[in-house]
C-alpha cells in the first residue's frame, strides 16, 4: 500500500510547537506520566528515610533539569516515529490539511507552499486540542494549556488549574507533588463520566497531599499584575460572591475541542456532529462518504485514549489491506487516571452499572486496604480503596472494576481481559492472592455494599 | 517421642476386646513427669485402668471390662518406667493409694468396690453409653485444634469461628540455632514475605533515590543507608501484626495459646508451653498447618556461625559482606534486597536458579542481579564454616567445594546465609501416635483434594503439604475453604492450578500457569506458541537505566484455539501486573482475546496486549 502521513502542529496561543507523534506523545501520555512519576519520586524521596536511607529533608526540586530530561526523551520518541514511517516507505509530510474535494487535500507548509495529494482511502485522526474559555477577559492572553506545561522550560510556580477533567487533576497532583502551590478550581463535579464515589476518594487523597480545591467557582478574570503576577477573580458559585487570588501561572483543563474546524469537511462531504463537533462515524469508523473514515479523539462517541486509537488504525488498515474483517470492539476499555493516587477502571461505574440494570440487580463488593508499603513508611491509606461492580444474579457477572492506588494501571489491565473473558465474581475469588501486592486485595473483595458491613481494613489477612 | 506409643492405635476399634497390654516399653519418662504421664493417659483414652500385674482385684476388673466388651487402657504401675513416681503421683491427683483405679471418659470410677457397684447399678454402663460410639468421650474440649498458627491456620480460625465452633490454636516458635524467635502469625509474617517485600521495598527506595536526581530532586551524591533504622521500623510493623492477630483471635473468642501442639492419642493433644507446662486437650478434628523451617548444610560450623532467613529480618546489626547459599527464590530475593542496599553479596549456586520456574525467566534474573553487582559462584558447595572473629558482625571463613570435582576454594564473608531449602515441620508432632502418614523422605503430608490426612479427622493445610505449592495466600484459600466444607456445608474445594505467584528480587518476577520447559513437556513443542517481548518502562527512561531487561512472555496451547497455558513477566511491579492476568487465565483466556484488550497507556502491562512475535520465529 502507498501510504502518506501528512501532520502538522499548530502552535499554541503561547507558541508552543512539537513533533511527529500527536498529543499523547508530545503534550499527554507521555510527558504527564513521566512528570507523575517525578512526583511519586518525591514521595519515595520522604519514605526513604522510614526504610533507612539517610536522606536529609526536604529535598528540593529542579523543574528545568526534569523538563529538560522529559523534553528530550520526547524528542527521541518525534525522532523514532520519523524513522519509522521511512523504514516503512510511509511518506510524511509536516503539512497542514484541509479537504478540497473528497479524494483531494491541499497541504500548507509551515512557509505558505500548498501542496496537493489524492488519495483513494483518506483516514482523519487530527485528535483534539484544549479548549480556552474565550468568553473570560485575558484567558487567551495570560493562561496556559496542558500543551503549553510540558514545555515549559521554568517551573510554572504557584498554578491555579481551572477544571475537573483528568487532565486538570493529573496537572494539578504533579505540579503538587513537585512541591508547587497549587489550587484547582472546578464549577461542578471532578472526572465527569467516572465513578463519582472513585472521583471523589481521587480529590480527597489530593487534598490530603496538599492540593486546594475552589468547588463551585467559576472564573470571570485574569489580569496581569505589574511584577508578571497573574491576578484571577472568580465567582463563588454557593455564595454569589466575587473572590480574587494571585498565581504565577493558570492552566485551563475545561476540556477538548476537535481538530475539525480546519479541515473544510463541508468540501469533501463529511458530517459532523453538531454539538461537539466530532466526525461521524460507523462501526467500520467509515464517516458519511464512505471512503473517508476518523479514528482516535475526533471520532464522535469514541474513547479519548491513545491504546484506543492505535488498535483502532490498526484494525482499520488491515481491513483496507483486505487483512481482515474484524472491528473495534469499544467495551470494556479499561483506563487509568494517574493523580498521585491513581485510579484504574474498566467496565462501568457504579451509576452506569445502576442506570443499566437496575439497583436491585447490581451488587457492589468493596474493600478499603492498605499497602504494604505504605505501613513502614507512616503513610496514611485512608483512600487506597478498592470496588467490584457485579451483576447481583448468579454467578454474578462482573461489570466494572474500580482500584484506587499505587501503580492502578499495572493491576487495572489484567482484570482488564479478566472482563472481557466474561469473569464472574466467583472466578475472581477463586483467583489466588500474589502476596503481598496490592492487586491481591481485588480477589478479596468479600463485602458487599448492601449488606452494610465496615469495609475498611482490618489487619486480619485471609 | 510420645508417652503412649503402640496401644492406643489399637484401643479404637469398637468390637474386638483388646489383648492386655502393659504399657511399659521406652516411654521417655524422662521428658515428663509423672502427674503429666497419668494425666495424658487418663485424658486419652475413654477407658483406663491403673493397675499392677500382680494384683488379684485388679484382674477381676479387668475381666469385667472384657465381658462387657469395652476396650480398655491399662497401665501396669509395677511394670512401667518410673513406677514409684506414678505411684507418687496417682496419690497426689487421686487421693487413691491403692490399685486398680478406674477412669471412664476422664472421670475416676474408683477403686475395685466402687467400680463393681457402678456396674450393678448400672452407672457404669450408661457411661460407657455402649451405643456404638467407639468409646470416645462424650464431649470434646474443642471442636477443632489447630497446630500452627501462620497463614494458613489462622485463617481456618477465623473462618470456622464464624460458624460459632470452638477453636484452639497451637502456636510455637522453635528459637533458630542462632536464637531468633518470633510471634503469632507464622512464616509470611514474621520471617517470609512481609518482612522480605519491606526490605525488598527499601532496595527500591535506593534506586529511586538515585533515579530522583534524573527527575530533577537535588539528592547529595552518597546516599547512607542504615540497617538498624530499617529492621527497627520492619519489626515495629511485625510486632503490630503479631498484636493484631492475637487481638483478632481473641474477638472471634478463638482460644490462642504459645504452645507446641504433639498428638498423644486419638482426638488428643499435648500443649507444651515455653516454661514445659503442659495440658492435654481433645478435640473433635485436629488441622496441621505447621509449615517449614530452613534447612542447615550439616557440615561443620553451618548452625554455629550460620544464619538462615529466620534470622536474618531481625538480624540486630548489619550483615556486612555476605554469602548467600543457594538458588531458591528466598536466596535470590535476599541477595538481591542485600544488595540492593549497598552489600558486598555473593552468591554460592550448586546448579541451577530457581529450580522449579521457567528457566528462562531465571536466568534473566540471575543476569540481571549480576549486572547490579551481586557475584555468582556457581557449581561450588561449601564443605566448611569457620569463624575468624567473633563479633556483629565478625569474620568467617568460608571453604567450599566444586560439585565437579576436588577443587576447594576459600573466601571470607561477615555473614554466610543459608537459603538451600525448607523442611517441613512434621516429624515432632507425634503423627506416628495417631497414624498419620508422611512421606518419609521430605516429612511432607499427603492429603486427599479436601486436604485430608489418611486418619480422617486430621487435616492439614499450607508449606507441610506434599506436592503443593508453598505460598501463603494459598494456604489461606486451602484454610478458608477447609473451614467452610467442615461447617458449613460448602463443597468447594481448594484449585492448585493456575496459582500466580511472583519473586520479588530486584527485577520482580511473575508467573502463573505452567512453564515453558512445562508446556513443552505437557503438549510437545510443536504444539505450543511462545510470544514474547522485551520492554522498557517508560519510568527508566529518564535514568536511562536497564533498556531491554523487562520481558514478557506466554505460552498458548495451539490445539487449544491458542488457549494462554503460561504467563510470565519480569519488570517493575510485576505482581500488581500478573494478578489481572491470573484471574482471566481462571477464565480461559485465549491469545485472541488478548489482542482485542485494549492496553493501557502507558503501563508495563499492556506490552500483553501486543505481544506479536513467536519464538519460533527467532523476531526480535
Amino acid at each position: 500500500m502507498k501510504v502518506a502521513v501528512v501532520d502538522y502542529v499548530e502552535p499554541s496561543p503561547r507558541g508552543t510547537r512539537w513533533g511527529l507523534g500527536g498529543t499523547c506523545v508530545n503534550v499527554g501520555c507521555i510527558p504527564k506520566k513521566l512528570i507523575h512519576q517525578a512526583a511519586l519520586l518525591g514521595g519515595m524521596i520522604r519514605d526513604a528515610p522510614h526504610y533507612g536511607w539517610d536522606v536529609a529533608q526536604p529535598v528540593l526540586h529542579d523543574w528545568r533539569k526534569m523538563a529538560e530530561a522529559v523534553q528530550n526523551y520526547v524528542k527521541s520518541l518525534n525522532w523514532g516515529h520519523r524513522v519509522q514511517l521511512q523504514d516503512r516507505k510511509v511518506k510524511y509530510f509536516n503539512i497542514k490539511a484541509s479537504f478540497v474535494n473528497e479524494h483531494t487535500i491541499c497541504g500548507v507548509t509551515k512557509g505558505g507552499k500548498e501542496t496537493l495529494l489524492s488519495a483513494e482511502h483518506i483516514v482523519i485522526a487530527t485528535g483534539g486540542r484544549p479548549r480556552y474559555p474565550t468568553h473570560i477577559e485575558g484567558a487567551l492572553e495570560y493562561g496556559i494549556t496542558s500543551d503549553d506545561i510540558f514545555w515549559l522550560k521554568e517551573s510554572p510556580g504557584k498554578t491555579l488549574v481551572v477544571g475537573a477533567s483528568y487532565v486538570a487533576l493529573e496537572c494539578a497532583g504533579f505540579l503538587t507533588g513537585l512541591g508547587l502551590d497549587t489550587t484547582v478550581m472546578m464549577r461542578s463535579i471532578p472526572l465527569r463520566g467516572f465513578d463519582q464515589q472513585m472521583s471523589s476518594l481521587v480529590t480527597e487523597y489530593m487534598a490530603s497531599q496538599g492540593t486546594r480545591f475552589l468547588k463551585h467557582c467559576t472564573p470571570s478574570r485574569v489580569q496581569k499584575l505589574p511584577d508578571g503576577q497573574l491576578q484571577v477573580t472568580w465567582e463563588d458559585l454557593t455564595s454569589g460572591r466575587e473572590n480574587m487570588g494571585t498565581f504565577s501561572t493558570v492552566l485551563w483543563a475545561i476540556g477538548r475541542i476537535p481538530e475539525t474546524r480546519s479541515l473544510n469537511l463541508e468540501n469533501a462531504g463529511i458530517n459532523t456532529s453538531p454539538n461537539s463537533q466530532k466526525i461521524l462515524v460507523d462501526a467500520q469508523e467509515a464517516t458519511s462518504v464512505p471512503h473517508i473514515y476518523a479514528i482516535g479523539d475526533v471520532a464522535e462517541g469514541r474513547p479519548e485514549l491513545t491504546p484506543t486509537a492505535i488498535m483502532a488504525g490498526k484494525l482499520l488498515a488491515r481491513r483496507l489491506c483486505g487483512q481482515s474483517l474484524d472491528v473495534m470492539d469499544y467495551s470494556n476499555v479499561p483506563t487509568t487516571v494517574f493523580t498521585p493516587l491513581e485510579y484504574g477502571c474498566v467496565g462501568l461505574s457504579e451509576e452506569e452499572a445502576m442506570a443499566r440494570h437496575g439497583e436491585e440487580h447490581v451488587e457492589v463488593y468493596h474493600a478499603y486496604y492498605k499497602p504494604l508499603e505504605f505501613t513502614v513508611a507512616e503513610r496514611d491509606a485512608s483512600q487506597c480503596y478498592i470496588k467490584m461492580v457485579c451483576l447481583r444474579k448468579p454467578p454474578q457477572l462482573v461489570l466494572g472494576l474500580h482500584f484506587l492506588g499505587p501503580n492502578a494501571g499495572e493491576v487495572t489491565q489484567g482484570f482488564a481481559l479478566g472482563i472481557k473473558c466474561g469473569a464472574s465474581y466467583e472466578q475472581v475469588m477463586r483467583t489466588v492472592g500474589i502476596h503481598p501486592t496490592c492487586a491481591e486485595e481485588v480477589a478479596k473483595l468479600r463485602i458487599s455494599k448492601r449488606s452494610g458491613l465496615d469495609p475498611t481494613v482490618t489487619g486480619w489477612r485471609g | 517421642p510420645s508417652l503412649l506409643p503402640l496401644l492406643l492405635a489399637k484401643v479404637h476399634p469398637p468390637s474386638p476386646p483388646l489383648p492386655e497390654r502393659p504399657a511399659t516399653g521406652s516411654t521417655s519418662a524422662r521428658v515428663l513427669d509423672p502427674r503429666a504421664r497419668l494425666r495424658a493417659c487418663i485424658d486419652s483414652h475413654p477407658v483406663v485402668i491403673l493397675s499392677k500385674s500382680t494384683c488379684e482385684r485388679c484382674a477381676e476388673v479387668k475381666k469385667l471390662f472384657k465381658s462387657m466388651c469395652v476396650p480398655y487402657f491399662l497401665l501396669e504401675l509395677d511394670q512401667a518406667e518410673d513406677a514409684r513416681g506414678l505411684e507418687r503421683a496417682l496419690s497426689e491427683l487421686t487421693s487413691e493409694t491403692d490399685v486398680p483405679v478406674v477412669f471412664v471418659k476422664r472421670r475416676k470410677i474408683g477403686g475395685h468396690g466402687p467400680t463393681l457397684k457402678a456396674y450393678q447399678e448400672g452407672r457404669l454402663q450408661k457411661l460407657l453409653e455402649m451405643n456404638g460410639s467407639e468409646g470416645l468421650p462424650e464431649s470434646y474440649d474443642y471442636d477443632l485444634i489447630i497446630v500452627g498458627g501462620g497463614s494458613g491456620g489462622l485463617a481456618a480460625a477465623k473462618e470456622a469461628a464464624k460458624y460459632d465452633k470452638k477453636i484452639l490454636v497451637l502456636d510455637f516458635v522453635t528459637p533458630t540455632p542462632h536464637g531468633t524467635r518470633w510471634g503469632l502469625g507464622g512464616t509470611c509474617v514474621n520471617v517470609g514475605c512481609i518482612p522480605k517485600k519491606l526490605m525488598h521495598q527499601a532496595a527500591l527506595l535506593g534506586q529511586a533515590v538515585q533515579d530522583s536526581r534524573n527527575y530533577g530532586w537535588k539528592i547529595e551524591e552518597t546516599v547512607k543507608h542504615d540497617w538498624d533504622k530499617m529492621t527497627e521500623a520492619v519489626q515495629n510493623y511485625i510486632g503490630s501484626l503479631n498484636w493484631g492477630y492475637r487481638v483478632a483471635l481473641r474477638e472471634r473468642k478463638v482460644t490462642y495459646e504459645n504452645a507446641y501442639g504433639q498428638f498423644v492419642g486419638p482426638h488428643r493433644i499435648k500443649a507444651t508451653n515455653n516454661k514445659g507446662k503442659e495440658k492435654i486437650y481433645t478435640a473433635e478434628k485436629f488441622l496441621i498447618a505447621t509449615g517449614e523451617r530452613p534447612r542447615y548444610l550439616g557440615i561443620p560450623g553451618d548452625k554455629e556461625f550460620c544464619i538462615s532467613s529466620d534470622d536474618l529480618f531481625s538480624l540486630p546489626y548489619c550483615p556486612g559482606k555476605t554469602l548467600v547459599v543457594g538458588a531458591s527464590y528466598v536466596a535470590l530475593e535476599c541477595a538481591g534486597f542485600l544488595a540492593g542496599i549497598g552489600l558486598d553479596v555473593t552468591v554460592m549456586v550448586r546448579s541451577i536458579l530457581l529450580r522449579g520456574f521457567d528457566q528462562d525467566m531465571a536466568n534473566k534474573i540471575g543476569e540481571h542481579m549480576e549486572e547490579h553487582g551481586v557475584k555468582f559462584i556457581k557449581q561450588f558447595i561449601p564443605i566448611k564454616v569457620e569463624q575468624i572473629e567473633a563479633g556483629t558482625p565478625g569474620r568467617l571463613r568460608v571453604v567450599a567445594q566444586s560439585t565437579s570435582g576436588g577443587e576447594t576454594i576459600e573466601g571470607e564473608y561477615n555473614t554466610v546465609l543459608l537459603a538451600i531449602g525448607r523442611d517441613a515441620c512434621t516429624r515432632k508432632l507425634g503423627l506416628e501416635t495417631v497414624g498419620v502418614k508422611i512421606n518419609d523422605k521430605t516429612g511432607k503430608i499427603p492429603v486427599t483434594d479436601e486436604e485430608q490426612t489418611n486418619v480422617p479427622y486430621i487435616y492439614a493445610i499450607g508449606d507441610i503439604l506434599e506436592g503443593k505449592l508453598e505460598l501463603t495466600p494459598v494456604a489461606i484459600q486451602a484454610g478458608r475453604l477447609l473451614a467452610q466444607r467442615l461447617y458449613a456445608g460448602s463443597n468447594i474445594k481448594c484449585d492448585y492450578e493456575n496459582v500466580p505467584t511472583t519473586v520479588f528480587t530486584p527485577l520482580e518476577y511473575g508467573a502463573c500457569g505452567l512453564s515453558e520447559e512445562k508446556a513443552v513437556e505437557k503438549f510437545g513443542e510443536e504444539n505450543i506458541e511462545v510470544y514474547h517481548s522485551y520492554f522498557w518502562p517508560l519510568e527508566w527512561t529518564i535514568p536511562s537505566r536497564d533498556n531491554n531487561k523487562c520481558y514478557a512472555k506466554i505460552i498458548c496451547n495451539i490445539k487449544d484455539n491458542e488457549r494462554v497455558v503460561g504467563f510470565h513477566v519480569l519488570g517493575p511491579n510485576a505482581g500488581e501486573v500478573t494478578q489481572g492476568f491470573a484471574a482471566a487465565l481462571k477464565c480461559g483466556l485465549t491469545k485472541m482475546q488478548l489482542d482485542s484488550t485494549i492496553g493501557i497507556h502507558p503501563v508495563c502491562a499492556e506490552v500483553f496486549t501486543t505481544l506479536s512475535v513467536t519464538k519460533r520465529s527467532g523476531g526480535s
